[in-house]
């Protein structure tokens, strides 16, 4: 019988230089395992692997050396502890994030949960290459934003409260963009240097400032046989709802547009980022696709 | 600083982030709930961190006065 290997390596079994070895990938979101996970990862790994896992690059786990004849047992082992195989080639891939603002007193979003409903929306979805989502909590950038094709990136939409600053002045200094002034016990922010970065917020003494989750998302990284940094053209948005309306025009985008092989960045060029840009705006302000 | 009055005061500019919080945590634990500690911190790094961290363990941040020579004064009453 004819190892179909497209069907393997969709299935997360990524074919080893070792005949009939595979490297088994896992379905993980945004880097979160159970210690249920791992303890069935440890036991499928000893049993059909050589007792290791590989972490990858992009917080997936990967079991090497699972031989072919044992891959359905493999599946339904790992079923058995909440683990599903992961994918590789042309899909979405691993929905990366960090442990944000739940666990991370720098993080501005719910990274994790943000994680999960783009997984749920979007896992395994075919489309002309691969295509990779990551979620980071704050300007820190642990989770390197700009180097997937859609990057998140959390943000807090900050408005000053006049009625409850005390004028101490903190955060004129946290800011790193300098984009705010204390003069005369009042405080302005310049919006066109602010960075969304939050610290002004977080280092207020009184919590003199209406802080809401925001986003900034970023388009067209790679970073693989050629390097791009995702770029970032829209305003700040503002609502869940807003982030998935235009992370709904741009995968639909790619899968319109790209050639086959051909990655997020290259299709934008290829069809012109006015045209992209327009797409995204359209999104962004609710308008429906002009097509 | 004739708006506050200062029960302690500790000099951070000689170390460095994460030393600072350290030192001004340890200068805050020599006082009494409701007593005021002025720490005179170095601006960049420290004046941009340490008033958070305070902060987040639970003092009460009072005001930052800037000494017009890239230093400052952190006024803190210390909260139990």
């Amino acid at each position: 019988m004819a190892v179909d290997y497209a069907a393997l390596k969709k299935g997360g079994f990524m074919r080893q230089k070792q005949k009939d070895h595979f490297s088994l990938r896992l379905q993980v979101v945004g880097g979160t395992l159970t210690a249920e996970n791992l303890a069935k990862i440890a036991e499928v790994a000893e049993k059909y692997g050589e007792g290791y896992v590989h972490l990858t690059s992009r917080q997936g786990v990967e079991i090497p050396f699972i031989k072919l004849q044992d891959i359905d047992s493999v599946k339904a082992e790992l079923a058995d502890g909440g683990c599903r195989p992961g994918v590789c080639g042309p899909r979405v891939r691993t929905v990366t994030a960090c442990q944000g603002n739940t666990v991370c007193p720098s993080g501005n979003i719910d990274c994790q949960d943000i994680a999960k409903k783009l997984d749920q929306r979007y896992f395994g979805r075919e489309l002309p290459h691969k295509f990779k989502f990551g979620v980071t909590g704050c300007q820190n950038n642990c989770l390197k934003a700009e180097e997937n094709d859609v990057g998140i990136k959390g943000a807090l939409n900050v408005k000053w409260r006049q009625e409850d600053c005390i004028g101490c002045g903190v955060c004129e200094q946290a800011c790193r963009s300098r984009a705010i002034t204390l003069e005369d016990g009042k405080v302005t922010v310049d919006y066109a240097k602010c960075n969304y970065c939050g610290r002004c917020a977080k280092s207020c003494p009184t919590d003199a400032w209406d802080a809401e989750s925001a986003y900034i998302l970023s388009f067209g990284g790679t970073f693989g046989n050629r390097i791009c940094k995702g770029e970032s053209p829209l305003p700040l948005i503002t609502s869940e709802e807003q982030l998935f309306a235009v992370t709904d025009a741009a995968i639909r985008f790619f899968g319109e547009n790209a050639n086959s092989g051909e990655r997020f960045k290259f299709t934008i060029d290829r069809v012109g980022k006015e045209k992209f840009h327009e797409v995204l705006k359209a999104a962004y302000d609710g308008v429906e696709n002009p097509a | 600083m004739a708006e506050f009055q200062v029960d302690g005061s500790v000099d951070i500019t000689d170390v460095v982030c994460p030393v600072t919080f350290v030192k001004a945590k340890v200068a805050l634990e020599e006082l009494e709930d409701g007593q005021i500690l002025s720490i005179h911190l170095n601006g960049g790094e420290p004046v941009q961190n340490v008033p958070r961290s305070i902060k987040e363990e639970g003092h009460q941040v009072l005001k930052l006065i800037n000494r017009e020579d890239g230093t400052f004064d952190l006024i803190v009453r210390k909260v139990e």
